[in-house]
């Protein structure tokens, strides 16, 4: 079933590529769509065939010189592929929606891309060696710079997320290579197997880990790697954005579950605590940054940024648990990290393309020149406040269902634990918590701000709905949002499968039918009995008041108050940036804001102001601080060059005669 | 046993909704007599919520659904937290499906939907008052959910039963470290979400200092009764849910005979704590808006303290 499903995933890729190569341009979007919501489905497949318990093995010589090809699919992999399967289904989707009218690109090597992307991504899991996983890492990671640089024409910042995607993702490829590579010498085998066997020193475990870890981390975003994410996300065409926040930043995830639980068995305490710092820090960082954003797209992929440190921030807390003797625990934190990796992806998908849709219809992404959608786009409208409770992890949103559980794993560590996690686990709850207020002050920002209101500009009031395909593609997505999070029970055989993987005991970790119920823990919630306890609660509330007011009393039509002046003008509503000042001024010093204010006198006069401009933003300041400098050096460096080839052939001789005799004085020596 | 739970759970829900005003009153009563005032009476609150109930709505220009339907949502997700809270009772039939955290959510939920619905009108008041109720939720957060960790993990459940009927088995808990200091966290919180002084001052109307009262400017009538009466039951949930947590003594378990007097000790309790809040707020001053954080900040630390010592000492 597994193998079948994806040599199919293979077999739609090829098609794909084949059709966007011949198809004509006003057909090409939709052929590749066509066979990348194909290769969705056969991930979806695959991954639910591997979730229910069968295993897949493959080992192809023939397909890669001296490695070959290995293929192994495990419940691990398998939440990842069913993940990724799902997402990539319903973003080419809407990707087949979003071209229609000149939107989006329809370039030849794009539309060949994604198909290749889709298998690539789908793939990656399924690697059962070091050769195979770098292999598939680096194509998808090289396709999926194509799709980000699709709009580069229309666009200077394109072009400039490319870059650094283009830099920070090689980076982490070379930490990735670096880590297996020394992992295998060692190891003496290339596959998985030969890995798990395999006896190494703590240090050289240590070593492999952390060089990983950076890898896989700059893949997800965590801080301080995460300066790719914001551009990237923001720049790509939606339905890409969509694929790129919801399924390609998992893989990161995965690589770290794969290669520090499954290959590694766990490792030290200090591995983790650095996970765990690396989440808190991502979590905060990135939620800080998406409060004061006002375009939506970076927004989202802020919260990425965030999200993904939640994801880490579990997964550390799992490794603690695991290395201080608490494998129940463990497994449940670990759940929670899977969970909130499948929801994340549900909600951001969501999310991004309702993005997309508003992006199509209006032009702008710029917050503060939105609004009033809420009458102009309604199905729009509804879909993305679905997405934006489940973000905000309100109940009964998904969201608050895999935070829900961090929770729980992080509170009820305190009794069981050593000092460590005394002290760590309290801080991590506050990390959570801070992170989901401000989750909160986000997205009520993006949907307030955003959706409601009058229109802030005259292309958000000519908006117009979507047409039916993105809908039917966002309508997916909110439906599998609202399955998970009503019933997030369903997913406990699946769940308890994956994290039997990594922990190496196969437990049930979460139960219950209505409710939920965790292992060795007592707390439970059902959030769908809390909302249909709202509901009852909403039709008691209209009954009581139509008895009480006795008689159907009609709604007022009136004028908003002004205070007496005029009618108000939309320019006279708060915007996302004033919104979001209060809390900018409350974290000023992690943001650093910069301002200026430019006063351009007359001539005649230093009193007299002609002109007066304000700027006001809100740099990355990890960016600012690491990178620039950075940056800077290379750039020094480079203009070393120019010095040191000046085109004398003079130098060039003296060169190679110094070098050589420099190798050789190195010999004499040596031997 | 499960009817026996159901009519405690409904008692719950009237006592709360029929309740909520008269504390309300009684809270204006007691500033009103301390500043040397007359007052209105303890039922002027459900005075002006009938005169209001029977006015139609206003529906400024503009507007949307978010507007509509806030103040029902506001009031529906405070029944639920009316049924889900053990104030009267343990036995809520609610009670495995919303835990602590899951009681936490729902009062946000109400926030969240009355921020919205401020945005929804496109003034520059509305967009102010949920900006600012924003932050200080942002804010609150950590305290809560900390406070929660200091009194979870000797229980080792978030379910508001299980911490409140281990309460009641080992009563010398409250007087534990861990226990005092949490409690002193959720006072602020309690505080901070209820909109009191000093975060946010109730009575008044002045642009520039106003939280609370900027977000629900354009409601009139029927949704302003609405409106109003979430907002003295938030307060009442929020009063009997500390009174539950810290003084847990008199409340029922699955018994109906001892519902009358857990009705007793619940109408005391939270009066007590009323009248201690009321008579707090007139000898304090509202906060400046950015010093709020500070006190936030100070809550936060109380709660930090309250875990660190319910690992160290308890």
């Amino acid at each position: 079933m597994i193998g079948w499903a994806l040599v199919g995933a293979c077999v739609m890729a090829g098609l794909g590529v084949l059709a966007a190569v011949v198809a004509p341009r006003s057909a090409r979007p939709a052929w590749a769509g066509a066979a990348t919501v194909g290769i969705g489905v056969a991930g979806l497949i695959a991954g639910v065939a591997a979730l229910s318990g069968q295993e897949f093995h493959a080992w192809l010589p023939g397909l890669l010189p001296i490695a070959g090809l290995r293929l192994a699919v495990d419940p691990l992999g398998g939440w990842f592929i069913a993940v990724t399967g799902g997402v990539l289904a319903a973003a080419a989707l809407f990707g087949i929606g979003y071209a229609g009218g000149g939107h989006g690109p329809s370039g030849r090597g794009v539309q060949a891309a994604l198909p290749v992307f889709a298998a690539a991504l789908l793939l990656v899991p399924a690697a059962g060696s070091v050769s195979t996983l770098l292999v598939l890492w680096e194509l998808m990671a090289l396709a999926s710079l194509l799709l980000i640089l699709a709009e580069h024409r229309g666009r200077p910042a394109v072009a400039e997320a490319g870059w650094w995607y283009a830099a920070l993702t090689q980076v982490g490829f070379v930490a990735i290579l670096l880590g297996v590579l020394l992992y295998a010498a060692h190891a003496g085998g290339d596959s998985f197997a030969d890995l798990r066997a395999a006896h190494l020193s703590p240090a050289l475990r240590g070593t492999v880990f952390v060089l990983v870890l950076a890898g896989f981390g700059s893949k997800a975003g965590l801080v301080p790697l995460h300066v790719w994410l914001p551009r990237a996300h923001a720049e790509a065409p939606s339905p890409v954005s969509a694929m790129l926040s919801a399924a390609m930043v998992n893989l990161g995830v995965y690589g770290v579950i794969r290669v520090g639980f499954d290959l590694l068995g766990g490792g030290s305490r200090w591995w983790w605590l650095l996970v765990l710092t690396l989440g808190a820090v991502s979590a905060l960082y990135g939620i800080l940054q998406a409060t004061v954003a006002a375009d939506l797209k970076r927004l989202l992929a802020y919260s990425t940024v965030e999200n993904m440190g939640l994801v880490f921030l579990g997964l550390g807390a799992a490794g603690i648990f695991f290395t201080s003797g608490a494998p129940g625990l463990a497994a449940l934190a670990l759940a929670a990290a899977l969970l909130h990796v499948l929801n994340h992806a549900g909600f951001k998908a969501l999310l991004f393309t309702a993005a997309g849709s508003v992006l199509r219809a209006t032009g702008t992404r710029d917050l503060d020149a939105l609004g009033g959608l809420r009458s102009r786009m309604p199905v729009t409208t509804v879909l993305f406040a679905i997405g934006a409770l489940c973000a905000a992890a309100l109940p009964p949103g998904n969201g608050f269902v895999s935070e829900w559980l961090l929770l729980q794993s992080l509170v009820h560590a305190l009794p069981a634990g050593v000092v460590v996690t005394a002290v760590a686990m309290p801080v991590a709850v506050a990390v959570v918590a801070l992170t989901a207020g401000l989750a909160v002050a986000t997205f009520v920002k993006a949907l307030g701000v955003g959706f409601f209101a009058r229109p802030r500009s005259d292309a958000a009031a000519a908006a117009k709905e979507s047409p039916p395909a993105m809908l039917a593609a966002m309508g997916l997505l909110a439906a599998t949002c609202a399955a998970s999070a009503l019933a997030p029970a369903a997913l406990g055989p699946a769940l308890s499968r994956s994290v039997g993987v990594a922990v190496h005991t196969p437990a049930t970790v979460l139960s219950g039918g209505l409710s939920l119920h965790l292992a060795g823990i007592a707390s439970t919630v059902s959030p769908l009995l809390i909302l249909i306890a709202v509901l009852v609660a909403l039709a008691g509330c209209v009954l009581l008041v139509r008895l009480v007011s006795g008689r159907v009393v009609r709604r007022r039509a009136v004028q908003v108050w002004a205070c007496g002046a005029g009618p108000l003008t939309p320019r006279m509503q708060y915007t996302a940036t004033s919104f979001a000042e209060p809390l900018q001024r409350v974290f000023d010093d992690v943001l650093a804001p910069e301002t200026d204010v430019d006063v351009t006198p007359y001539a005649e006069s230093q009193y007299l102001v002609a002109r007066m401009a304000y700027r006001a933003r809100v740099p990355d300041r990890v960016e600012h601080a690491l990178y620039v400098p950075i940056i800077a050096a290379a750039r020094r460096l480079g203009r070393l060059g120019p010095v040191l080839a000046n085109g004398s052939v003079h130098r060039y001789l003296a060169y190679g005669f110094f070098g050589v005799t420099g190798v050789l004085l190195v010999l004499a020596v040596t031997r | 046993m499960n009817r026996t739970a159901l009519i405690a759970t409904v008692a719950q829900v009237v006592t709360v909704v029929a309740g909520a005003p008269l504390l309300a009153g009684l809270m204006r009563q007691v500033r009103a007599r301390l500043e040397g005032r007359a007052g209105a009476g303890i039922g002027q609150s459900w005075r002006d919520l009938r005169k209001l109930l029977r006015r139609s709505p206003a529906t400024p220009t503009g507007t949307g659904w978010a507007f509509r339907l806030a103040p029902l949502l506001l009031v529906g997700t405070s029944l639920v937290l009316a049924a889900v809270v053990p104030l009267l009772s343990t036995a809520s039939p609610l009670d495995h499906a919303a835990d602590l955290f899951a009681v936490v959510g729902l009062l946000a939920l109400g926030t969240v939907t009355l921020a919205l619905a401020a945005l929804d009108t496109g003034t520059a008041f509305g967009g102010m008052g949920a900006s600012r109720e924003m932050t200080i939720l942002a804010l609150v957060e950590p305290t809560i959910l900390v406070a929660v960790l200091a009194l979870c993990a000797r229980v080792g459940s978030t379910n508001l039963a299980a911490i409140v009927t281990t309460t009641l088995h080992d009563p010398l808990r409250v007087a534990s470290p861990a226990s005092l200091l949490a409690a002193a966290a959720l006072v602020i919180v309690v505080i901070a979400e209820t909109g009191r002084l000093p975060v946010d001052n109730p009575a008044t109307h002045l642009e520039l200092t106003m939280i609370h009262e900027a977000m629900i400017l354009e409601y009139a009538g029927r949704d302003l009764a609405l409106v109003e009466l979430a907002a003295s039951m938030r307060l009442s949930i929020l009063l009997g849910l500390l009174a539950s947590l810290f003084l847990p003594w008199g409340i029922a378990g699955a018994s109906l005979a001892a519902l009358p007097l857990a009705l007793a000790s619940l109408l005391a309790k939270v009066a007590a704590l009323g009248v201690a809040l009321s008579a707090a707020e007139v000898f304090i001053a509202k906060l400046r808006l950015f010093r709020v954080p500070e006190l936030l900040a100070g809550s936060f630390v109380l709660a930090v303290l309250a875990v660190t010592s319910s690992f160290f000492i308890a």
